[in-house]
Parts: structure tokens; C-alpha cells; sequence
């Protein structure tokens, strides 16, 4: 069968076949002006008087700073302003505080010290782009108070007083006892999931039990580079004065009211006031959503009331440019003698660099696409978002699930050879099916795993059985195994159990306990905790699941959730209870109104196409 | 201290303007002369985004001192089309999907002129070859090859006929 | 701002080298630094002087200017046993710019086409008269106080003169190493070879080891045994393009490709 008779079959029921633009060539809307050159990205926008702006950044990974002297840069030639930490009107910001998530942990520019190479700490304004550049450092590299005596114009440094630090620049050695305290919003250099944990936590069964029946334990670890997005359109962004007491922002942003959000923000201003225009951009890839660029620009055309641009060049896209971050995989599996998985535990780091950006949310998107597209009866994970001394990390093309799925294709080629099986047939033998509970507590859909292996190992003249070509992702999937089984660190087996952080009480106090809870071996069992919203709560009866045959407490109470008894605490954290145990439970201010509405299910039904 | 006047022929139009001792071509062209056609990408000849024929050779005008344009015989993307009338080369990456985010198109689009002036039967190697010095970030390569020899077949039978 | 200092010849832009001024060639390594506002350059010099483009092929001697590009190089019938070299050198914007003299000033991983005339034994005139070899150049480019105007040296007998390039981008891209040879065989023996790198030092070095590894042997899979080992005598830099260790991994495997003549 060729691919579109493929999908019609598989996803018959997923929307009415009566389109008429797929599987016929189309031209696109915007390519007359590609090919014309007519498309205006947003450096296609000519003020006059336009100055340009440029950032003062940190030659160092790490570094306390000292003192930083301007003087003679502000009398340099065409030099209008140098904009410092103390011009921006609310410098310390989280992109995803927009929905609520993560604390307040980046300025825009960095006031006592910078935590990667190239963090900017002062910017300067001036009438052409190389008196700009002349006001700093030529690069990044090389501090001018070290003595750097290389030939520049008289007065053209910026003279920063830098403390080299310590730095950090591996997940794991910034979890283990001691490290450098990257980000001081994190002391302990991992996100704090949900105000409270360092990672973000998986169970399904019970993985030590499945360890313990396999034949064979495959266990590998798998590790990802950054990778920078590259846009042949570097980032940023043109802000002019408009009538009315507005400002218009030409941006590159690939999320241009997030991009206006985050600016109205950090100036402290009614968003009404920022008139943005984007949409035609460059290429983006993930890299232009940060919304570092737009505020900059803004600010400058606020203190100099001149149009200012701030753009990239090409060593700071490559440098300072968030990159989809490093990962680090550590898969332990337990697999029976015929290739059945019995169960898979992981541990996972995301490298989120300095800050936090987006790395925390790919870690919760990651630990939902977990054990991959397979059924495993017992799957356990630990994915902590980490912070090292590397440039902040954002998104990029599914970022979340491409580096794990590499880690697990990886691992699958590892279990046939350890079986001594085809991997495709590995594959098929413990590809997901529909109706299957995945290990998040979602009824699998519309899978095709099975289709897809047998399609392409046709493709590629792989030879398959006649057994592993007779199956079907239609068939054989649901019954028993649409069952949530009883999860080993849960008495009910609630989803989102969460532990309590092991942080040290506080920064650098020494060897502790915190990190490194390996997967699957979670210590004792831990009093239900609860869902943090009632509209996170599981509908037992619509996922049809055993569970729900459970006795109380099989629903979640509501609310206020029960403060985590001392006894949750595994007995190697005691000592070292954090002073946040006390806080408050998190609860965000407003309510929330995110997920569908459709009478009778969840808000958070997933796999369902809305219409 | 002083700009500098030069005089180019832009397009078939002469044009004259002044510019800084430093200021590269593309600048010029761009915040000078207002021809925003060609693109700023890396501003150190990496990514063949600012590409121009120049005397019907391709530069990379981030790297051509605008001052010593004077004279010359200059093509931009804004020169390509006849009036209202596309270049084949156009119009086959506008129907061959050969662009998605189209910032790399411009630079495209004259390397690719640039190798069917000279060799209007080009092989697949050649087209390659023309335009292996112009990046493109979305990966397109595959389609844009395919226009651009299916320009170079347009092309050669309207000058059969 | 920078200012452009024009002369009729070669040799008054040569006296104009002082106090951050900086010739300016085909543009694409000082234009770069142009654009990155490089505040070791207030003045750039440039010139119309139309002897630098020219090449010349009298007798067994080859002359190139130092203003002649790469595309130069590769219109050029004489000069068909470098055109592998130009033709892997950037794209076709790039080799309509890149000259000759300024290939042998380009930074590592740059300096193919000067890895090439190392392997040439080339001989430079300088603006101001004098002649220097390659190699003393090379050892002390950067503080070079002339401009080159012209690269001489003998032409090689057919097949004499080989050359390899891995590159992680193709068909255009920056080396990690490349590798060129000027291997004379009277009696099917090599005679005085010359194997020089490009990406194994900080500047394009010659490999002596290897090339005395292979006098009087012939060109075949035990006879070159001792050349490869000798060529990882070298100690390449670690950059954004390969790890020394990779490049010192990969000299030997590229070399006998070269020598054994297999393709790339």
C-alpha cells in the first residue's frame, strides 16, 4: 500500500476524507515573495536615523562581577547611550512565567554575575554598528582589565572587573555534592518541578519486579551534543517610536505574543503600548522564540527615542544563540528470553545551560513520550532539567522527544543483539497497539508502529517473518494491557507521584543526598499525593481501567492537597530537609483555563482529535 | 571623514550613491540604495545569502568594499524578472517548492543564474557544484536542484524556438 | 570608519603597511575582519596593479601573481594540475575572490592552495624585490612586513603532483585536513617527494618524516607503510571543525589515498 492509502486506513476515523489539498502539489502563499526577494523579514524595514545596538558580553563560563566602567566608552564618537542592568524596568524573568511555570531566574542583562560565556551585562547605542561594536570588547573573549592590550581606538572599551568562578559545564557533575551553583535561583542546579521537586518523575508497575523476571538486563547510556539552530536569518529585531506614545518592533520571533509578553514584561509596560510585526522569518527551527532580541530593542528606542536595532551577528547566533540542548540517557532494561520488554527504567538529564528557557518544559513533554512507542508493563523515570555553566538551551524541532527516541532506537538495536533478534521484529514484538495504556495514563490511538516497520523494512528489502508480518497495531492491543498496573512507589498508582526535592539546605553545604535517584529504585513507598488541579484527576471509568475497581481512595481528593507526610521522605533525605519544605504548596493565582471543554470527559483528554 | 561616491549600473539602472570607507556592497545596496533583495546572513562569506552577479560573476557582496563597485555592472534579485514577467529560474522554485523560509532564495537564485548563463545543460553535479557555496537552513537542497534544472530545460527550449 | 588608500602598484601599497593599515586583496578573509569592526585595521590598501593578476608558464617555471583568484587558477589550461586544489576551495562566490597571495596568509583551518605550493617547493617574490621560500614565509606570516607578488616555482611532470581534502561539508567545505604531494619516480621509485598538510599545524606544514620514509620506495601498500607512520609525527590544533586527535587519526588514511591514488 502506498502512504496515503496507508493513512486513510489507519486514521479513517480521525477526520472525513474529503479534503482536497494533500497528496497533491500546492503552491505556497508566501513564495511569491521568496522568489521575488519581496518577502520583508524584519531587517527590510529602513528607518532613518536607525541606531544600532550592540551587548558588552562575559569572556567567561562563570564569573562574579567586580565593577564595570563605562566612562570612556559613553564619550566615544557617535556613542548616543550605554544601557546598563539598572535601565531595564523588571530584569529578572522566566519565558514560561507567561503560563505559570518556573521562577523568575535570567536578567535580561546581568547586574553581579554571568553564568555562560557571552551573557551580556551592558549594551551600547551608537549611530553606526561598528561605533557600537567599538564601545565594547571586540569579542567576547579576552577581558580588558586582564590586560588585553590588543590595538583598539583610544576609548573604546567598555573595562569590566570579572571574578572568574568555578564553573560547571557536565549534568552530571553539576547534580553531584559540591558543584558550582550555576543559577542562584536553582541552588541546587535542577529545576524545581512544580515549586517543589528537582525532576520530573515517571512510574508505571513496578520495575524492580520486572528486573527481577527478566533473562536478560540491557543497559546503555547515551549522550546528545547542543546543536545550534543556525537560521541563515540571524536574531533580532528593529523598535521605533510610533504615534500615540507606541513602539513598533520589526522581529524575527517565531512566537510574536509570546515575544510581546515577555516584553511588556521585562519594561514593566502595557502591552498595548508595543506594536509588533513579524511572521516573515528567516528561519527559526526553535531558535527564535526566546524573546531576548525584541525587549533589547524596545528598551533602546524607549531611552534614546530614536529607531534602534539590535541584531545578531553571526558569531553571537553561534555563540550566545540558544541551541537545543545536551541530553543524557541512562536506559536499564529488563527483557525476556523471547524479546518481550519486561521493564525499562530511565534516567535523564536535559542540559538547560545558565537558565531555564524552555528546558523545563521539554523535560515534562520528554517523560510523556516515555518508554517510547512500546508496552511495557513497568517503566520508571527520573528526568532532571540541570543547570551547567553552557549557553541557556531552548527549543529546536521536538525537543523533548527526539533525543530520547534516539536513546531508545539505540537501545532497541542493543536488546536484539542481546537476544539475538531481528530488531525490527523486536520492534513490532513490543510496539505499542491501540487500546494499550501508555505509561503516562493514556489509552494509545491510531498507533501504526507495526505498519510503519513492515512498510519500511519493505522499503529497505528487510527480510521479516511471516508471523511479524501478519500482525497488526489494530489487533492484539487493549484488554489487559489498556490496564494502569499497580505502581510500585504508589499504593494506588496515581499519576504524577512526585518526591520530595533532596536538595541541601542550602548552596554548596557539602555532600548530600541530592541527585541521582537512579530509576526504578525510588526507595519507599510514599502517601498518595494528589493531583495539583481537580482537572488533572484521572476518569477511571472512561479509561476503563482495573484500577478502578480499587478500594478508596482510587480518586484523588480535591483539595487543599495533604501536606507530604515526614515518613515520604526517603530516610537518606531527612537530614538534609530543605528550608522550601515549608512553603506553601504550589497554587497558581489564577485559575486554569488550558485543555478542551467537552462535556463528560477530562480537559486534559489527549489523543483525541478536537474538532 | 569623507564618503566616498561611486556609481554602478544596478539592474540596468545607473545608479549613484556615497558611501563609507568600510561599508561593504551589501550595506550599500541595502540601507544606500534600498534594494533589500539581497540578505544579511553571517557578514563573513559563509552563507552565500548576500549573493550578486557582479560583470555576470557571483560575489559575495558582504565581502566586496561598495567603494570599489564603481563602474561595475551590478544583478540583484530585484533585476530578475521582466516587468511582470518571472525568470524561468523563479518560476521554477515557485513551483517546485524549492523555498520554505525563502531567506536563502535571493542568493540562490543568482548562483543559479550565474552557472545557466555560462552553461544553460548543466548535470545534476554542476548544479550542486553552482550552489554549494549559498546555505540553506531549512534543507531544501534537493528541490531546489530540481528547479533549477528544470529552469535550465525551460529555458533551453524557449531559446529553440 | 576606515579609509581606503588606493595605489597604482603593488609596491606603494606595500610601503603603506604600517600602523593598523592592511592590504586589502579579494576581500575574503580582511573584509571579514571589516565587517567585525577588527580594530587592528584603520586603513586598508588596495591597488589596481594588473601585474598581480597575471600567469605565466615559461619553460618548466610556472609564475602566478598573488592577485590571481581561484577561478583564475581554474580558467587557466596551464595550471590544470592545481585546479582539484581551487576547485575545492569554497564555492563559486568565494574562488571568484580568493586569491592566490591570499591563501597563504588565511588562517588554519584555511591554506589549502598554500599547502598545495609548499608541496611545490614555490618561491615568492615580495613587492619590495627580495625572494623568500614558502616555508620561511609560513614561519613567519604574521609579521610579515611586504606583500607577496608573485609564486614561482617548477612545473611537475604529469601525474608528478596529487592532492587530497576531507571536508565535513561537500562539495564545499573547510578542511579538516588536506594533503598534497609532489612525487617524482624516475624508475617507478619515488625520488625527493614532497608531502606537505594543510590543518596539521597552525600553519600548512611538510611532513619530513614521511617524505624521507618514502625515497627510493615504490608507490604500493608496503612501500608507503613508513610515510604513513611518519606522518603522524605531526601535532594538528583541536577547533570547531576537528579534535587533533581526529586529524592525527585521519593524516595517515588520507595520505595513503594520495599516494596509492585512490579516490577520496
Amino acid at each position: 500500500m502506498n502512504s496515503v492509502e496507508f493513512r486513510k486506513e489507519l486514521f479513517a476515523e480521525e477526520r472525513a476524507d474529503n479534503l482536497s489539498e494533500i497528496g497533491r502539489p500546492t503552491v505556497r502563499q508566501d513564495i511569491l515573495g521568496h522568489v521575488t526577494g519581496r518577502s520583508a523579514y524584519y531587517d527590510d524595514h529602513l528607518f532613518d536615523g536607525l541606531l544600532h545596538m550592540r551587548c558588552v558580553r562575559s569572556p567567561h563560563h562563570h564569573a562574579r562581577i567586580r565593577s564595570v566602567d563605562f566612562s570612556a566608552a559613553e564619550r566615544m564618537e557617535g556613542v548616543r547611550r550605554i544601557v546598563g542592568p539598572a535601565d531595564v524596568p523588571k530584569n529578572l524573568n522566566t519565558l514560561l512565567s507567561l503560563i505559570n511555570f518556573g521562577k523568575e531566574d535570567e536578567p535580561l542583562l546581568s547586574e553581579r554575575k554571568t553564568s555562560y560565556r557571552g551573557e551580556p551585562v551592558l549594551a551600547v547605542i551608537a549611530d553606526t554598528e561598528r561605533q557600537a561594536r567599538g564601545g565594547g570588547p571586540r569579542r567576547a573573549r579576552g577581558s580588558v582589565a586582564n590586560g588585553d592590550r590588543r590595538r583598539r581606538p583610544p576609548a573604546a572599551a567598555v573595562r569590566v572587573d570579572w571574578e572568574p568562578l568555578p564553573h560547571v559545564l557536565d549534568v552530571e557533575e553539576a547534580l553531584a555534592p559540591g558543584a558550582p551553583t550555576v543559577n542562584e535561583t536553582y541552588p541546587g542546579n535542577a529545576f524545581e518541578y512544580h515549586g517543589r521537586y528537582d525532576h520530573q518523575k515517571l512510574r508505571f508497575g513496578d520495575v524492580d519486579k520486572g528486573f527481577s523476571e527478566a533473562d536478560r538486563i540491557v543497559e546503555g547510556r547515551y549522550r546528545m551534543s547542543p546543536i545550534e539552530q543556525a537560521p541563515i536569518e540571524t536574531c533580532g529585531a528593529i523598535a521605533a517610536p510610533e504615534t500615540g506614545d507606541r513602539y513598533v518592533c520589526y522581529t524575527s520571533t517565531q512566537a510574536l505574543f509570546f515575544s510581546l509578553s515577555t516584553t511588556a514584561k521585562l519594561l514593566d509596560t502595557a502591552s498595548s503600548r508595543l506594536h509588533f510585526v513579524g511572521g516573515t522569518v528567516g528561519g527559526g527551527f526553535g531558535g527564535k522564540v526566546d524573546s531576548i532580541v525584541e525587549p533589547m530593542a524596545v528598551l533602546g528606542a524607549m531611552l534614546t527615542g530614536r529607531p534602534v536595532k539590535f541584531m545578531w551577528d553571526r558569531e553571537e547566533e553561534m555563540q550566545v544563540g540558544a541551541p537545543r540542548g545536551a541530553e543524557l540517557w541512562i536506559i536499564k532494561d529488563g527483557v525476556a528470553a523471547d524479546g518481550r520488554i519486561l521493564a525499562r527504567s530511565f534516567t535523564g538529564y536535559f542540559d538547560s545551560g545558565a537558565y531555564t528557557r524552555l528546558s523545563s518544559y521539554a523535560v515534562v513533554k520528554s517523560t510523556g513520550h516515555l518508554p517510547g512507542p512500546y508496552t511495557i508493563p513497568n517503566v520508571a523515570s527520573n528526568v532532571f532539567c540541570v543547570f551547567t555553566n553552557r549557553t541557556p538551551a531552548t527549543a529546536m524541532r521536538g525537543f523533548g522527544i527526539t533525543g530520547v527516541d534516539y536513546a531508545i532506537e539505540c537501545q532497541m538495536d542493543r536488546v536484539a543483539e542481546a537476544v539475538g533478534m531481528n530488531p525490527v521484529e523486536l520492534r513490532i514484538l513490543n510496539a505499542y497497539r491501540d487500546g494499550d495504556m501508555k505509561a503516562h495514563r493514556r489509552v494509545a490511538k491510531n498507533t501504526a508502529l507495526i505498519e510503519c516497520c513492515q512498510v519500511a523494512a519493505q522499503k529497505a528489502g528487510w527480510q521479516l517473518s511471516p508471523d511479524a508480518l501478519r500482525q497488526s497495531s489494530k489487533e492484539g492491543g487493549g484488554g489487559r494491557r489498556s490496564a494502569i498496573p499497580e505502581t510500585a512507589t504508589d499504593q494506588v498508582g496515581r499519576i504524577g507521584e512526585r518526591r520530595r526535592s533532596q536538595l541541601p539546605a542550602e548552596p554548596l553545604a557539602g555532600p548530600g543526598p541530592r541527585g541521582r535517584v537512579p530509576a526504578g529504585t525510588a526507595g519507599p513507598a510514599t502517601e498518595a499525593a494528589p493531583p495539583q488541579r481537580p482537572d488533572m484527576a484521572m476518569d477511571w471509568e472512561r479509561e476503563k481501567s482495573p484500577a478502578a475497581a480499587l478500594p478508596e481512595p482510587a480518586r484523588p481528593s480535591i483539595s487543599p492537597p495533604p501536606r507530604i507526610p515526614a515518613s515520604g521522605i526517603s530516610a537518606a533525605s531527612a537530614s538534609a530537609a530543605s528550608p522550601q519544605a515549608a512553603e506553601a504548596p504550589y497554587a497558581p493565582k489564577a485559575p486554569f483555563s488550558r485543555g478542551v471543554s467537552k462535556p463528560g470527559v477530562s480537559r486534559f483528554l489527549s489523543g483525541t482529535r478536537r474538532r | 571623514m569623507p564618503k566616498t561616491p561611486v556609481s554602478f549600473n544596478l539592474n540596468g539602472v545607473e545608479t549613484s550613491l556615497f558611501v563609507d570607507g568600510g561599508q561593504n556592497l551589501l550595506d550599500a545596496l541595502r540601507r544606500g540604495v534600498g534594494d533589500l533583495t539581497p540578505k544579511f546572513g553571517c557578514n563573513q562569506g559563509t552563507c552565500g545569502a548576500c549573493t550578486v552577479l557582479i560583470n555576470g560573476r557571483p560575489l559575495l557582496s558582504c565581502l566586496v568594499l561598495a567603494s570599489s563597485a564603481e563602474g561595475d555592472s551590478i544583478v540583484t534579485a530585484a533585476g530578475l524578472a521582466d516587468g511582470p514577467n518571472l525568470h524561468p529560474l523563479q518560476r521554477a522554485f515557485m513551483d517546485g517548492f524549492a523555498a520554505q523560509c525563502g531567506y536563502c532564495t535571493p542568493g540562490m537564485l543568482l548562483a543559479a543564474k550565474a552557472l545557466l548563463d555560462r552553461n544553460p545543460n548543466p548535470a545534476r553535479e554542476d548544479v550542486a557544484e553552482a550552489i554549494s557555496g549559498n546555505l540553506c537552513r531549512c534543507t531544501g537542497y534537493a528541490p531546489i536542484i530540481e528547479a533549477i534544472l528544470a529552469a535550465a530545460e525551460v529555458m533551453r527550449r524557449s531559446s529553440r524556438t | 570608519m576606515v579609509e581606503v588608500l588606493e595605489f597604482e602598484t603593488l609596491a606603494q601599497a606595500a610601503a603603506s603597511l604600517r600602523d593598523r593599515t592592511v592590504y586589502l586583496g579579494g576581500g575574503t578573509l580582511v573584509m571579514r575582519a571589516v565587517n567585525y569592526a577588527d580594530p587592528g585595521i584603520a586603513r586598508l590598501a588596495v591597488t589596481s596593479d594588473p601585474s598581480i593578476k597575471a600567469i605565466r608558464s615559461e619553460g618548466g617555471r610556472v609564475s602566478i601573481g598573488s592577485g590571481a583568484t581561484m577561478s583564475d587558477i581554474l580558467a587557466s589550461r596551464d595550471l590544470d594540475f592545481l585546479w582539484p586544489v581551487a576547485r575545492r576551495i569554497g564555492g563559486p562566490a568565494i574562488r571568484n575572490m580568493a586569491t592566490v597571495g591570499g591563501n597563504l596568509f588565511a588562517p588554519h583551518p584555511f591554506g589549502d592552495f598554500a599547502a598545495a605550493l609548499l608541496a611545490l617547493d614555490a618561491r615568492l617574490s615580495l613587492a619590495d624585490g627580495s625572494d623568500i621560500d614558502l616555508e620561511a614565509l609560513l614561519a613567519r606570516r604574521k609579521s610579515m612586513g611586504s606583500l607577496v607578488a608573485r609564486v614561482g616555482f617548477e612545473r611537475p611532470a604529469n601525474g608528478e603532483f596529487r592532492f587530497r581534502k576531507m571536508s565535513r561539508v561537500k562539495p564545499k567545505g573547510v578542511s579538516v585536513i588536506s594533503v598534497a604531494a609532489r612525487l617524482p619516480r624516475p624508475g617507478r621509485r619515488v625520488s625527493g617527494a614532497r608531502i606537505s598538510f594543510c590543518g596539521m599545524g597552525q600553519t600548512p606544514v611538510r611532513a619530513r618524516a614521511a617524505e624521507s620514509a618514502l625515497e627510493g620506495r615504490a608507490l604500493e601498500p608496503q612501500g608507503i607503510a613508513g610515510a604513513l607512520a611518519g606522518a603522524a609525527g605531526l601535532s594538528p590544533p583541536d577547533d570547531a571543525i576537528a579534535s587533533s586527535w581526529y586529524r592525527r587519526e585521519v593524516a595517515p588514511v588520507l595520505l595513503r589515498r594520495l599516494l596509492l591514488d585512490e579516490a577520496e
